[in-house]
Order: C-alpha cells, then sequence, then structure tokens
C-alpha cells in the first residue's frame, strides 16, 4: 500500500515539474515513478497505522493559519530586536527545559518546528521527552509550552 | 516594472554581500555554515527574480527549485559533521605539521 | 496589481534587511540563529508570493504551472528552514560554545 502511494506522489511530481502531456514523455513518468516506488518506498514513509490519518492531515491544515500569524510575529519582534539601538538591554539569552506531554514521534517534530517559529524560542535539542529550548528574554521563557501544546495534542492525539 | 525588479535585485546583491561578512569573519565554523545557509536563501529568491527579468520564468525556476534543494543539504551535511567532529577552531590547513605546535 | 507587487516585495527587502542587520550585530551564536532561521523564513515567503502575482497575469496552463513551482518553492522552504536551523545549533550546542549571558553587576 506505501508503494501505491509513494508511486501517486512521484507521479503527481513528475507532471508538475515537466509540464508535457504528450505520451512520451507520460510513459518515461511512468518507468521512472514505479522503479523509485518499487526500490525505496520505505524510505519514503513509515507503515502506519489505518485509520484517521485523513483527519489528522485535514486537523494540520487548520492549525497552519496560526502558525503563520505566529510566525508573522516572530519576524516582527526580531526585526524589533535588530533595529533597536540598544539592543543589548532589550535581550537577555536564556536556556530553559520542560517536559512535554505528547507521546509521538511526529507530534514531537511538529512542536519542535513550531516552536523553532514563534517569537523568541529556538529548540536546542530533544531527549526523549524533554525539550531544550534556547529564549531570546525572560519574557519569552516564561510561556514557554504553552498554547502550542494544547493545540498540537489536540491535532495528533485526540482520539 | 523591469526596472524595479533589476533594484530589487541588486539590493539583495548588496545584503548578500553584508551577510558575506559573517561568513568570512565568523568567530567559529558553525557561524560560517549560518552566513552560506542565509547567503543561499537569498540566492533562490534572486535567481526567480532573474527570470522575471529576463521573461523566462519557466526555466529559471527548475534552477531556483534544485539550488534551495541543494542548499539544504549543504546545510545538514555540514552541521552534521561539526556535530560529529566537535572542533570549531582549526588552526588552517595542514596545522597539525608545523613546528611550532610540537 | 502592481502595487500590490510592489508593497509585498519592498516589505519582503526590509525584513530581510533586518535579518542581515541581526545576524551582523547579535552578541552570540543562539542569538545570531534567531536572526538567520526566522527572519528568512517569512521574507523568503513574502517575495515569493510578489514573484506569484507578477507572473500570474493572465490565465493559461503554462502560468498556472510557473505559480505552482515558486509555491513549491515556498513550502520547500517553510519546511527545510526550521529543520536547517535546528541541525546548525544542535552541532553548536554539541560542540559546547558557551551561551551569551548578561553579566550580575558584582562580578563587573
Amino acid at each position: 500500500m506505501r508503494k501505491v502511494y509513494t508511486f501517486i506522489i512521484m507521479m503527481g511530481f513528475w507532471i508538475l515539474l515537466s509540464g508535457k502531456f504528450d505520451l512520451f514523455h507520460l510513459t518515461l513518468g511512468v518507468i521512472s515513478s514505479a522503479l523509485v516506488s518499487f526500490m525505496s518506498a520505505d524510505l519514503f514513509m513509515h507503515e502506519t497505522k489505518g485509520p484517521g490519518k485523513l483527519s489528522v492531515g485535514i486537523r494540520f491544515l487548520l492549525y497552519l493559519p496560526w502558525l503563520l500569524y505566529q510566525i508573522g510575529l516572530s519576524t516582527l519582534h526580531v526585526t524589533f530586536l535588530a533595529l533597536h539601538p540598544k539592543m543589548k538591554d532589550q535581550i537577555d539569552p536564556t536556556i530553559v527545559t520542560f517536559k512535554t506531554k505528547l507521546k509521538t514521534d511526529l507530534a514531537k517534530v511538529a512542536l519542535a518546528n513550531s516552536i523553532t517559529l514563534t517569537p523568541g524560542t529556538i529548540t536546542i535539542r530533544i531527549v526523549d521527552q524533554v525539550f531544550y529550548v534556547h529564549a531570546i528574554s525572560r519574557k519569552a521563557a516564561a510561556g514557554l509550552p504553552g498554547e502550542m501544546e494544547d493545540r498540537l495534542a489536540n491535532v495528533f492525539e485526540r482520539d | 516594472m523591469d526596472s524595479f525588479f533589476i533594484g530589487i535585485g541588486v539590493v539583495l546583491c548588496f545584503l548578500m554581500l553584508l551577510t558575506l561578512h559573517r561568513a568570512i569573519h565568523g568567530p567559529t565554523a558553525i557561524d560560517r555554515i549560518m552566513g552560506v545557509n542565509v547567503i543561499g536563501t537569498k540566492t533562490t529568491i534572486l535567481l526567480v527574480i532573474i527570470g522575471t527579468i529576463y521573461h523566462r520564468v519557466d526555466m529559471f525556476i527548475d534552477i531556483a527549485l534544485a539550488y534551495a534543494l541543494l542548499n539544504f543539504i549543504v546545510t545538514i551535511a555540514a552541521s552534521r559533521y561539526f556535530h560529529h567532529h566537535k572542533n570549531l577552531n582549526p588552526k588552517g590547513y595542514g596545522y597539525r605539521f608545523r613546528k611550532e605546535d610540537k | 496589481m502592481d502595487i500590490i507587487v510592489i508593497l509585498l516585495s519592498v516589505s519582503g527587502l526590509v525584513l530581510f534587511f533586518a535579518t542581515t542587520v541581526g545576524l551582523l550585530r547579535f552578541p552570540d551564536f543562539y542569538s545570531r540563529m534567531h536572526a538567520a532561521g526566522k527572519g528568512d523564513t517569512l521574507s523568503s515567503l513574502i517575495m515569493l508570493l510578489a514573484l506569484v502575482f507578477y507572473n500570474f497575469h493572465e490565465m493559461n496552463l503554462a502560468n498556472l504551472l510557473v505559480a505552482i513551482k515558486i509555491l513549491l518553492i515556498g513550502v520547500f522552504i517553510f519546511m527545510a528552514s526550521p529543520t536547517a536551523t535546528h541541525a546548525i545549533i544542535d552541532a553548536g550546542y554539541e560542540s559546547g560554545i558557551q551561551p551569551w549571558t548578561k553579566k550580575p553587576e558584582e562580578e563587573s
């Protein structure tokens, strides 16, 4: 089943990149997509449990606009800090650790990337369930796990 | 509209020159990787702008896509290397064989 | 339509400028990573959006393909930039770079 999904995605990508719809190019696309999906489907996606995958995808798409809003806030924050004349009075970097309640790997990756893209914080590393986060000011460090963890738990681990 | 895009491209090149200072004079090797990464991201945008100026976006867009992929792979590979190597202040090429260090 | 393109391009350029200035001014490696990882993502997305608007002036198949490809670059940058930031900063943390902190008053 993984091979079929890989074949569909690869074929869509081929059509998107080539942009030609005659028989010759489509045949080449089918041959190369079949070869790639036969050889390396297990690299592209892991074996997953069947039901509920589509709803997770839809809920993740609904999560994206909030993430874009956070990215906008974060970039404005960095811009304000970088152009501030007395920048060294404004920042106060610390490294904080906290323990998350998310279980699956995919949810932890999404949380790490979201932390990196929100104002003032960058994920340094994840050891099991403990996150090491570098925060650029005390105010950013105070509100850390915050709203985002609840939203991601709602996205990925709702039964 | 073409001259506007030429202006945007020139300003981008100027910003890349400023970033090159961080890539050359960075105190550690990780700073240099970071500077090269930022320059690569700007180059991706610059390639699409060049395609817009020449009215051949359909050709330049593939090059920009390949450049974005290559930039990501270079960054990952170099940072993985220093993740294992753990030596951020090398004294230059061939420093093991100089006399004054022995 | 041109107004939107000019507005988006100039705002993206201003954010790029702020990224570069932050990259040159921040005191230590971790803070510079803040500027490099975040400023680049949003400003690249804004500039690519402006180029999509400019290139999509009339509706046909070739223009549609070009627009989808530019958006594909945007999606790729959106995924790759936090990952690259995380890889670089993890390498720096593993190599033992000390983070810059404010000196307490009694030490100075």
